[in-house]
């Protein structure tokens, strides 16, 4: 199933998060947003999963609008990892993966011997199938986030929109993760915050920056140093991996010329201050 | 190979958790079996309840006796001339009475699981919407001023309706916001009005002519069963069973909204839509019980609580469980509230308070019980 952003704006109190984005994600295609902190990449992602409205422009699935869909029925077809915290109530694990059919029940019906078994699969798939009859609440964070990639799954979607996945997972996780996106065969949009991993992963990348789509390309093409110096302000070397040939940053820690005394006289005044204990 | 997540079952998966334990282990937390004995075991206590509810009270009527009168009243039988003072007491005070308190503890425990979900917040109850003080603002009016004279006995009922709903809807109309119905907002807006509705229902009562008046304020406001009629049940009847039914219909949306609207929205659920009408469902029910009890508190917000450590977090398992436990609840605490310092009664709100807290914090010591994180 095709996804694509026609155009999509998000102003919340005047502010513009996203501009005027455009992005198409072909069926099967798994494409990476990246960009800083605050570039846009949750606001997009929540207009995909309908958590927010756009201002402007539309989210289309297959050429068809979803604000013209119910959410049950967007539901049906696009599944998300968000970035929200858990709730208070501590739900089994079970209980969390099985509301993964909400939008395929009527109701409060019971789910099926079949859904069942979904469940449990899923919960086996991202080794979470230990932990069925624990509480939620007292699980680390990647255990919580290996839940919920379950419930998604569980929902039986036709397009991931997954919101920082790694987070809180260790490396094995993560690389399960990322080989689980890939051979899913669904429609992904993913947000990651490492840029080695979205280059291994994604068949396409959009950087954002400030809330507007600065490029895509494949992989090669979107980190190159200077984009990744213009967008990011580090300096970055790019390799190609030895094995994979997939693209791989390996950052200068020297830091760059023109930022190190910015970043200094924002920190020392305030610093010393501090150090020295003495009031403003 | 690439097993396909997106297929029915049947397929490609990895056959992981082949040897993984049947789904109804009886040892799970929340498990099928588990609900089944908090079923069976929370109804039969209720049925103990109410027959000890009946038989118990300043003058003690035995069993056999008790069912004896119900059975006449029931059927239509015949009962000696000298039983009818034991009769009426029965018939006409204490059956009664003990439904009420059942229909009372039922309505605010499932109205506290409720508003629990509904707000996200586990401090959250019945109350916390300012219905209780816009109730009493309506109630102290009556007593204090003597508005609705032409409605009898049924004045002060009708005001506390009348000012619950009041409430509501002020509460509602502040806490609309472009975002709709936030549970942060919310809360905020009915803590805030609550307060201004406790300083009108004080100055109601500081400008009360008789020091009267004030009393019977006071003791409304904590909460009695006493002038529970049968005329009293049928309003309140309807309400807690129209709430049971419809929360119970719509528990796996509670379940989704509790996590938050994120992630109800990427499950398909409205969860403004939902709050809305959940706000007004719960402050409907919750305007109708306190009419007939007054501000009976403490209970809509432990009973959620307590029955989540018997049965878990599941929305359909606690809202089964909650109305009978709390039905339970309220009728030993009004048993209590009637015998303990008879022909006195305490207020309802005393005693569901000195035995609830220890009671609760005990058990939520003992179980390790989480609500909000570790």
């Amino acid at each position: 199933m095709e996804l694509r952003l026609d155009g999509v704006s998000v102003e919340v109190a005047g502010r513009a998060l996203v501009r005027e984005l455009r992005l198409d994600v072909g069926a099967g295609e798994v494409v990476g947003l990246i960009g800083p902190n605050g570039s846009g990449k949750s606001t997009t992602l929540r207009c995909v999963y309908r958590a927010l409205r756009p201002t402007a422009g539309a989210v289309l699935l297959n050429g068809a609008d979803l604000a013209a869909m119910t959410l049950r029925d967007s539901a049906r077809v696009i599944a998300a990892l968000t970035q929200e915290s858990h709730g208070e109530l501590d739900f089994t694990v079970e209980e969390v993966v099985a509301l993964g059919r909400t939008p395929h029940l009527p109701h409060s019906r019971a789910l099926s011997r079949e859904e069942r078994e979904l469940c449990r699969r899923a919960m086996a798939r991202v080794d979470v199938g230990h932990l069925a009859g624990r509480g939620v609440l007292t699980l680390s964070g990647g255990e919580r986030q290996r839940v919920l990639i379950a419930r998604a799954l569980v929902q039986q979607p036709r397009v991931l929109v997954l919101d920082e996945p790694t987070n809180h997972l260790d490396v094995r996780h993560q690389v399960e993760l990322v080989t689980l996106l890939r051979s899913c065969g669904l429609t992904v949009l993913v947000a990651l915050h490492d840029l080695n991993l979205a280059a291994a992963t994604c068949d396409r990348l959009g950087l954002l920056s400030g809330g507007r789509l600065v490029t895509t390309g494949r992989p090669a093409d979107v980190l190159t140093p200077e984009l990744v110096r213009r967008v990011f302000g580090v300096d970055a070397t790019v390799v190609r991996h030895p094995r994979t040939g997939a693209t791989q940053l390996l950052y200068d820690l020297t830091t760059p010329a023109g930022t190190a005394a910015d970043g200094h006289d924002d920190a020392g005044p305030t610093g010393d201050a501090i150090a020295k204990g003495i009031r403003p | 190979m690439t097993p396909d997540v997106n297929s029915v079952p049947g397929s490609a998966m990895p056959p992981v958790v082949a040897d993984a334990e049947p789904d109804d282990r009886g040892s799970r937390r929340g498990g099928r079996g588990r609900l089944v004995s908090a079923l069976v075991l929370s109804a039969a206590a209720l049925l103990v309840t109410v027959m000890a509810g009946v038989a118990l009270g300043p003058t003690v009527i035995p069993l056999d006796q008790v069912a004896r009168y119900v059975g006449a009243a029931v059927t239509g039988g015949t009962i000696n001339a000298d039983e009818v003072p034991a009769y009426s007491i029965i018939w006409q005070v204490r059956v009664p009475r003990v439904l009420l308190a059942v229909l009372v503890g039922a309505g605010l425990s499932v109205v506290g699981v409720a508003v629990q979900a509904m707000v996200r917040n586990a401090l959250a109850d019945p109350f916390v919407l300012g219905i209780s003080s816009g109730a009493s603002v309506g109630a102290s009016a009556v007593v204090v001023f003597g508005l609705f004279a032409g409605l009898g006995i049924y004045a002060v009922s009708a005001a506390a309706l009348l000012g619950a709903l009041g409430a509501s809807v002020l509460v509602y109309l502040a806490a609309r916001g472009r975002a709709g119905l936030t549970p942060l907002r919310l809360v905020l807006t009915g803590i805030a009005l609550a307060y201004g509705f406790q300083a009108v229902t004080s100055l109601v009562v500081f400008l009360s002519p008789n020091y009267q008046a004030a009393a019977t304020v006071l003791f409304w406001l904590l909460g009695s069963l006493g002038a529970a009629t049968w005329g009293s049940l049928p309003p309140a009847a309807a309400g807690v069973l129209c709430c049971v039914v419809v929360l119970l219909r719509h528990a796996r949306a509670l379940d989704v909204l509790s996590m938050g609207d994120e992630t109800a929205a990427s499950l398909g659920v409205d969860a403004m839509a939902t709050r809305r009408w959940m706000f007004v469902l719960t402050s409907v029910v919750t305007g109708l019980l306190v009419a007939v009890s007054g501000a009976v508190g403490f209970v809509g917000l432990v009973m959620p609580h307590l029955v989540r450590m018997l049965v878990g977090s599941g929305h359909r398992r606690v809202l089964a469980v909650a109305p009978l436990a709390g039905g339970c609840f309220m009728v030993w605490a009004d048993i209590a509230s009637r015998t303990f310092f008879s022909p006195q009664e305490l207020p309802l709100g005393v005693v569901t308070a000195l035995v609830g807290v220890p009671v609760f914090i005990a058990l939520l010591r003992r179980h390790g019980y989480l609500f909000g994180g570790r």
